[in-house]
């Protein structure tokens, strides 16, 4: 098997088992990024050299016997809001279009091992659906290069699915790990809020934010997840505990397990084939022993709304600190301070970027606040108690990913508000600050594929891995999806 | 017309902290270093970094809290307060809203009237802002090492009504703050600031009028001649019929005034929302206590000490207590000396004149001025010699016995080397001496200030004028 096919399990396999070395799956991948990438679009930095140099480095230490971590020498792409010491970071903006961070996330401390191949596009400083809003270029669907990868992770899901990374770091504040995964067909994991520490993650909304992996199988998302996850003193809202090894569930099987589907997630809006898909899933976790449990989460009508207050409220207060005085893009006709700042700061964002902020400034200002930021602080407690109470009888949810597969580039970048529709499944998990999983559970009439999510308890990473594989196998084997 | 009106002030006092790093990251807080060498990714608010509190900061912001008997939050948050300006880089600052740390407190100050408790609102933790440098021919520097240093900010009660009674509340929230360890509070270096809100109303009013607010005065003598200035603007121009308009005024510490600053376009929202960088703050009881118990003897705590065990004046117990180093320097001394009262007055008389505003040491040893009291005490030494190896000690590191006997000044108590000195006095000053017998008895004084001088001053001054009085009465 070429190593561009290949899984992290296998590529970590055969690294460690020196029948490949990292050198030669390195190389391996910056061909196929020099073959492919101009179709896709799924990088905006490729750090060839940098990359050739570490799979040297790592492949002379496994030489000389130096105990490596599992997954070093694999390379992986980078969304680029994760800061990488000495590699350019943008968040896809003209903002930060300069900007090097001169420090090191901390997720890419735990994967200081692996190969990093580049950093990946995505919707500018996340916000949106498609990719479309990167300053530099938008990323194509590698299952129908006309279409949409979804976003804002678009460019860490369009490179897994086309063997331009094994896998890749995306953030999902309100779906953008799980609904692009969803729509290029492969696996994304928003793991538990405080799991994975977010310091060098450049924020959007801070209290949803959350880094997750995007890979090709259920297996490999647990193995990444594995190596970035755990407490971080750098970050207040790191949770400190004993991660378990979210591998150790797999495989095992899933009678018993009640399963949840809640009709909020199966209303109005909801494309018929996706539907059908989503509770042919059902049908299969149902075979496999599980229980379908059919109940009702009134809540959930509110979290699009309150998801948009309060992630727009912070993304204005964290945006505020971008005004050309520092670092990063400063316009070049200013006559005083305020000129700066108003100068800098519109010719530096996007529009999807600006419509936010001012959604956000507004929701915050004096005599606006109670109805709108408080609000929806109250709704998320609603929403977290909601959750909290639906698993004391269950042990996941099953839903949707989006209302659609993916879209036709341009479709919608003139109706954001339809965009904004499409959060409507993923949104409450950040809300909750849960875990959920995003995986192919098959595909449209036109071959596109279609998305699925598992949404587990809080820490319940290990046994929505076990759910998810029991599935992932069970749809293989039916012949349903790839 | 300004008697029949008077004055209401509150104040917010800022407090740099002194604990050793930032209050979000571990970057010095030592004050003066190059620009730009203190600081980090975190406190320079570059994107991805995150804040994480400093545990100390708490602990001096709940010792500032408990010492001035304020109830100290078992739980409270933290906020931002988000405006743009080049001395901040997140864009916001990062401080308390509506749950502040310590509430509800108060400390007491003297006034003419006797005590007086001065209400304190609450006390909240924040960070500091950097600090521009506005470059001569245009263009400004950003110097952002004392971005994060950990600040308190004392809010008063409006309980203040004169220059004086503001003066004293400050003097004694520095003395507080800093015998409770929680800050060096020095003026000159901006660690302690102090913004002014003040309006004014006839007297008997129960209404407050509109107020104006002054901010950043670093000196006791700007706060007293600010507020006595803004005072007599504001009830000049109420009555001339003007209204007050609620604004920030800068004070010109040149001409004394103070003057209307622009305001600014919506500057006065902040947008103030629950920092979601930062977890609550939350305070156990056990610690509490822990802290309650770890508070050292505060300035009221030891006056009274001054007063019962040593037998000084209020006043002067006030005076001695008004600065940890003084008090403590008093307390030291006092160990070796056999007579406080005497070291007090020597201390106030003296000693206190020589320390510049904001020392951190006296140079005259504790040892070295408890000798000294004892030398005076035992009348070994007179007053006037005492006034002078004070200086001499200030210049030079020696024990006064030492200064004493190299100079010669010890005091002539021998009655019968006076006697003759005496003689010697009356036989120069013979008008004096008849002015004295023909009633005029201050005539006397003369005499004594002849005799003095002629021991060099170092006679005995109660044996002297007892001798000299003998001796004109005498010879009648
Ligand atoms: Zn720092």
């Amino acid at each position: 098997m070429k190593p561009i096919d290949m899984t992290v399990a296998a590529l970590a396999e055969a690294l460690q088992n020196k029948e490949v070395s990292s050198q030669e799956v390195t190389r391996a991948y910056l061909d196929n990024i020099a073959r492919e990438e101009a179709n896709i679009g799924a990088y905006i930095t490729v750090t060839e050299e940098a990359a050739m140099q570490q799979a040297k480095r790592i492949d002379e230490a496994r030489a000389n016997g130096k105990d490596l971590p599992k997954l070093a020498g694999v390379p992986a792409g980078i969304k680029d809001n994760i800061c990488t010491k000495g590699t350019l970071t943008t968040c896809a903006s003209k903002m930060l279009s300069n900007f090097v961070p001169p420090y090191q996330a901390t997720v890419m401390e735990h994967l200081q091992d692996t190969v990093l191949l580049g950093k990946m596009n995505m919707d500018e400083f996340a916000m949106g659906s498609t990719t479309e809003n990167s300053w530099y270029h938008v990323t194509h669907n590698p299952r129908n290069l006309a279409c949409v990868p979804g976003g804002s992770s678009g460019g860490s899901a369009a490179a897994v699915a086309a063997g331009l990374a094994p896998f890749t770091l995306g953030s999902d504040t309100g779906g953008s790990i799980r609904q692009p995964a969803a729509f290029c067909g492969v696996v994304g994991m928003k793991p538990t809020y405080g799991s994975v520490s977010r310091y060098g993650l450049i924020a959007f909304a801070s209290s949803l934010d959350q880094i997750g992996p995007l890979t090709k199988n259920v297996y490999d998302s647990a193995l990444v997840l594995n190596e970035i996850v755990g407490y971080d003193r750098r970050d207040s809202t790191s949770v400190k505990r004993q991660y378990a090894d979210f591998t150790k569930h797999i495989g095992r099987e899933i009678k018993g397990k009640r399963i949840a589907l809640p009709h909020e997630y199966f209303g109005e809006g909801l494309a018929p084939e996706v539907k059908e898909a989503v509770l042919a899933a059902a049908k299969k976790l149902e075979a496999l022993g599980a229980q379908i449990v059919e109940l009702s989460m009134p809540s959930l009508k509110a979290a699009l709304p309150a998801y948009y207050v309060i992630s727009s409220s912070e993304a204005s207060s964290n945006l505020a600190r971008f005004d050309g005085v520092k670092y990063g893009f400063r316009a070049q006709q200013y006559d005083s301070v305020e000129d700066l700042y108003r100068n800098t700061r519109s010719e530096g964002f996007g529009a999807e970027v600006k419509r936010r902020i001012m959604l956000g400034t507004f929701a915050l200002s004096s005599g606006y606040y109670d109805a709108y930021y408080k609000k929806a602080l109250q709704v998320r407690t609603i929403i977290v108690q909601e959750f909290q109470q639906m698993f004391e009888q269950c042990d996941a949810v099953l839903a949707p990913v989006a209302p659609t597969t993916a879209y036709r580039i341009g479709e919608k970048r003139e109706n954001p508000l339809e965009m904004y529709l499409g959060d409507v499944y993923t949104v409450p998990v950040n809300i909750a600050g849960l875990p959920a999983l995003s995986m192919p559970c098959g595909t449209d009439a036109a071959g596109l594929p279609i998305g699925m999510q598992l949404v587990g308890n809080a820490f319940g990473e290990a046994e929505l891995y076990q759910i998810a594989y029991a599935l992932e196998a069970a749809l293989q084997e039916g012949g349903s999806g790839k | 017309m300004m008697q029949d009106y008077e004055m209401v002030i509150g104040l917010e006092v800022h407090v740099e902290l002194k604990t050793e790093t930032k209050i979000f990251c571990s970057c010095s807080t030592a004050f003066g270093a190059a620009p730009n060498t203190q600081c980090c990714p975190v406190c320079m608010g570059l994107p991805g970094t995150l804040p994480v509190l400093n545990k100390k900061v708490v602990e001096y912001a709940v010792r500032a809290g408990l010492a001035t008997h304020c109830t100290i939050a078992r739980y409270s948050k933290q906020d931002r307060k988000n405006y743009f300006y080049p001395d901040l880089p997140k864009a916001y600052q990062i401080s308390q809203y509506d749950l502040p740390l310590c509430e509800h407190g108060y400390l007491e100050i003297q006034t003419p009237e006797g005590g007086k408790r001065i209400g304190i609102t609450r006390i909240h933790i924040e960070e500091d802002a950097g600090k521009l440098v506005h470059k001569e021919g245009g263009g400004t520097l950003c110097d952002y090492n004392r971005c994060g240093v950990p600040l308190i900010e004392i809010v008063s009660e409006p309980d203040i009504r004169s220059a004086e009674e503001a003066k004293q509340y400050v003097r004694k929230l520095r003395a507080i703050m800093m015998y409770t360890g929680v800050s060096d509070c020095k003026m000159q270096e901006g660690s302690l600031r102090c913004d002014v809100n003040l309006s004014v109303r006839k007297k008997g009013e129960t209404a407050f009028g509109t107020r104006t607010e002054m901010k950043n005065l670093n000196s006791f003598q700007f706060i007293g001649k600010a507020i006595e200035y803004e005072f007599a603007r504001q009830v000049k121009a109420l009555e001339a019929g003007e209204k007050i308009v609620q604004e920030t005024r800068r004070f010109d510490q040149q001409s004394g005034k103070t003057f209307s600053m622009r305001k600014k376009e919506n500057a006065d929202d902040y947008r103030y929302f629950p920092d979601p960088d930062l977890i609550p703050v939350v305070t156990e009881q056990a610690w509490l206590e822990e802290m309650q118990q770890s508070i050292p003897p505060l300035p009221d705590d030891r006056k009274k000490k001054y007063i019962e065990q040593y037998g000084l004046a209020a006043a002067d117990a006030d005076l001695l207590t008004a600065d940890l180093l003084t008090a403590d320097y008093f307390e030291q001394a006092a160990q070796g000396c056999s007579s406080p009262k005497t070291l007090a007055n020597l201390m106030l008389g003296e000693l206190l004149k020589l320390i510049p505003a904001e020392a951190e040491t006296i140079p005259i040893r504790a040892a070295h001025m408890a000798e000294l009291c004892n030398l005076l005490a035992e009348d070994k030494i007179n007053n006037g010699t005492a006034k002078k190896l004070v200086k001499q000690m200030w210049q030079a590191d020696t024990p006064p016995s030492v200064l004493a006997e190299e100079q010669k000044l010890w005091q002539i108590n021998d009655r019968s080397i006076l006697r003759e000195t005496v003689r010697r006095a009356i036989a120069q000053d013979e008008k004096s001496a008849a002015d004295f017998r023909a009633g005029k008895t201050n005539a006397i004084k003369a005499l004594i200030g002849r005799a003095m001088q002629e021991t060099g001053g170092q006679a005995n001054p109660k044996l002297l004028a007892e001798l000299m009085e003998d001796a004109l009465n005498e010879a009648e």
